[in-house]
């Protein structure tokens, strides 16, 4: 996973060829995991705790604090629950997909569908953003493109009412899954985060429990902002997951540790390019094991 | 989970404050603090580093002004600092003396060029200029439609060639058919693409040399982390662009990437996108830029929307009414109005500094309960608009079924009336103050 190989990358060349464990070395590493885009407290918290383990262990060996780093990282992404998609008991299973404007939520939501058909899923989408110029458009072609099916409505109209729409179309044909895409909306608009609760709620009176996942779609290049985000829409909408888009930049998005570590928001997916086949389930225990194995 | 960036800051100048002189030691305590808030600000690292060394250097040496307590005199030494970082440059917009002035957005995917070209065809149009649109990104999905619908929408000719043409041709007969059709501006929007995407990159490349554009601006997202350096270095060497448009600062970001892009590269911040709407694009400011990057408020920008907003003769009655406590329901009514001109009330009372979420929550004004609120005010006998305080608990249920709506409605708006009203003299206090800085009446 690019996010990891990039940061380990620079904590190997940091405390390559043995050097002494000093202040210097700490505040490199500190240095290193800022510029990841980790959360600041989070980055300082872990090298402190990282400081005392090597003063209390009288560890001198600097290949071991770069062992004990990794274990770190790996046991915050580890805490909580796992990564995989919820699957309901009754068909369809919905899914939401949520994030502010221009996180990648509608190719996100492409390469999602396409991963869900391939596994041999019926997969409906709602074309729910009905805001955005030609945001409907843009998921049509990709539904297209995939082979599933779109239920739109025009332009302006109410999102909940598509998703109601769909979730009828969804029972009618049998549908496995309802992938719902939403309008980006910055989390500091209140209107617009009643607007998502109550597509929330419309799904939740259609099939009798709220939607199996929330997922919200980051940008990998965003910075501490994205715990404003998580909490913002976490407070509208149960999110279950991240899924956390362009990683094939050079940004690390190493602000999803503190996603989950502090929100307990597990990443599920990352995006990892424009094809609609970049996306890759994220695992982070797998990682872990990798990592430690 | 964190404590409001202001309230630190103010916490730190509080233990600063009262102290004769400003040791070496004062200045670190202080600058380990405002480190952190540059950092929480997405500023990046190193910038942060560059910055911090030089406010240490101007703050301890011999500049130290006499009349200043050694708390305002860090904080006038940061704000200078990072205003003059933001600043400077060349911000303002040149258009071409031999139209058409071409120009040509380029960015990451999501940043929001699309949107900023349609927003600036606005701009354009509204200063009397003739622009066109070119939809040059043929790689997503519907770009090209998405730029349509928006140009529609302004009445602004969009130029396209479908999605199956060599973006820079499509670039070379957009400017051709520009000067022809008798447009004065053209603007070109491109795909999104990554900065280290070699193939993507030379596509821009290959445009610039077609076209040779006036302006080629940056577009980039407020909430952009650390990697801003790298995007903006990237693009930089490699189109040498003019500047930068700085979108989504109508979210809660605190924008540090705006300083880590104007830093690394040199280039000025030209415009910044503050909303959805087609006219949520402004000249960038680099003082209340700095402001919000160390978190306090955006007082001068209120103040400036609030101004546009009403006339003159209005906002000075308005503003004697405030200073004199006079503000009734009267005039909230009549304010009403404005305010629906000034924009989002959530997004203008986020500028107020020391508001922060957890109190805005009684404050907040659903925009969609405007007219409900307008029914409960006139529902108000005069004496009752005047004297709020008057409005008993039979009176409520009077005024309630009056308008139609519930008692808790009405106690609701009393309430958030009252607050506003601490709040806007509030306002009115500090402008009476002379306009001072808005950093030093909050922390004075």
């Amino acid at each position: 996973m690019r996010l990891f190989k990039g940061l380990f990358q620079k904590v190997d060349q940091l405390v390559t060829g043995r050097r002494p464990v000093d202040d210097e070395l700490f505040d490199e590493l500190e240095e290193a995991l800022i510029q990841a885009d980790l959360n600041i407290h989070t980055a300082i918290r872990i090298v402190d705790n990282l400081r005392d383990v090597a003063r209390s262990e009288r560890i001198s060996d600097s290949e071991d604090i770069k062992t004990r780093l990794k274990e770190e990282i790996s046991a915050l992404l580890s805490s909580g629950p796992e990564g995989g998609l919820a699957v309901s008991a009754e068909a369809p299973a919905v899914y939401l997909v949520v994030g502010v404007n221009g996180a990648g939520k509608t190719t996100s939501i492409a390469k999602l569908a396409n991963i869900l058909k391939s596994r041999g899923n019926r997969v409906l989408l709602a074309a729910a953003d009905t805001f955005r110029a030609a945001a409907i458009d843009q998921l049509e072609i990709w539904a297209n493109r995939i082979g599933v099916e779109l239920i739109k409505q025009r332009e302006g109209a109410d999102p909940a009412a598509v998703v109601y729409d769909a979730l009828q179309a969804a029972k009618s044909r049998r549908a496995d899954v309802v992938i719902a895409d939403t309008a980006g909306r910055l989390h500091t608009r209140s209107s617009l985060m009643e607007e998502l609760k109550k597509i929330g709620r419309v799904v939740e009176r259609e099939s009798g429990r709220p939607a199996d996942e929330v997922l919200l779609v980051l940008d990998a290049t965003c910075g501490q902002n994205a715990i404003s985000q998580a909490q913002e829409f976490k407070a509208a909408v149960p999110i279950s997951g991240i899924i956390l888009a362009k990683l094939d930049g050079t940004a690390k998005g190493g602000i999803v540790i503190t996603l989950r570590d502090e929100l307990g928001i597990p990443i599920k997916f990352a995006g990892t390019g424009e094809g609609i086949s970049d996306m890759q389930e994220f695992n982070s225990r797998e990682f872990a094991e990798a990592l430690l194995g | 989970m964190f404590e409001s960036l202001s309230e630190k800051l103010q916490s730190v100048f509080k233990k600063l404050k009262g102290k004769g002189t400003l040791s070496e030691q004062d200045v670190n305590d202080a600058l380990r603090e405002v480190r952190l808030v540059l950092l929480e600000a997405d500023v990046n690292y190193k910038v942060v580093k560059d910055f911090i060394a030089r406010v240490k250097e101007r703050a301890v040496g011999q500049e130290i002004l006499e009349s200043l307590s050694p708390a305002q005199h860090v904080i006038k030494v940061v704000n200078e600092e990072l205003t003059a970082l933001l600043g400077g440059g060349d911000s303002e917009f040149k258009f071409s003396p031999r139209p058409p002035t071409i120009i040509m957005l380029a960015g990451l995917q999501g940043s929001g060029k699309t949107t900023t070209a349609a927003k600036l065809a606005n701009l354009m149009k509204k200063q009397g200029r003739r622009p066109l649109l070119v939809a040059a990104d043929v790689y997503r999905p519907a770009a090209i439609k998405q730029l349509q619908v928006l140009g529609g929408q302004l009445q602004v000719p969009v130029f396209s060639l479908g999605e199956r043409q060599d973006p820079v041709a499509i670039a070379k007969a957009a400017v051709s058919s520009a000067s022809s059709g008798g447009h004065d501006v053209v603007i070109l929007d491109t795909a999104g693409r990554l900065h280290i995407d070699e193939e993507l990159m030379g596509e821009l490349s290959r445009m610039k040399a077609e076209v040779s554009p006036h302006q080629i601006l940056l577009v980039i997202d407020a909430m952009t982390g650390q990697d801003a350096v790298n995007v903006a270095g990237q693009f930089n060497s490699l189109l040498e662009v003019d500047g930068f448009v700085v979108t989504k600062l109508d979210s809660d970001a605190r924008g540090g990437a705006a300083l880590s892009i104007k830093a690394v590269t040199g280039k000025p911040i030209k415009f910044a996108g503050v909303g959805e709407k087609m006219d949520a694009l402004e000249e960038f400011h680099p003082e209340r830029m700095a402001s919000r990057i160390l978190g306090m408020g955006d007082v001068l920008s209120l103040i400036e929307k609030a101004e546009a907003a009403m006339d003159q003769k209005t906002a000075e009655e308005l503003e004697r009414k405030l200073r004199e406590n006079k503000f009734d329901f009267n005039d909230y009514l009549e304010q009403l109005q404005q305010m629906r001109k000034m924009g989002p009330l959530d997004q203008l009372i986020n500028m107020i500094p020391g508001m922060n979420a957890k109190q805005l929550a009684g404050v907040e004004i659903d925009e969609s309960q405007l007219s409900r609120v307008e029914a409960i005010i006139r529902s108000m006998t005069n004496d009752e608009r005047r004297h709020p305080e008057i409005v008993n608990g039979s009176r409520r249920r009077r005024i309630a079924a009056g308008s139609g709506t519930s008692v808790q409605e009405v106690n609701r708006l009393i309430n958030q009336f009252e607050q506003m009203r601490k709040m806007m003299r509030g306002i009115a206090e500090m402008e009476a103050g002379g306009r001072r800085r808005p950093s030093i009446p909050f922390f004075g």
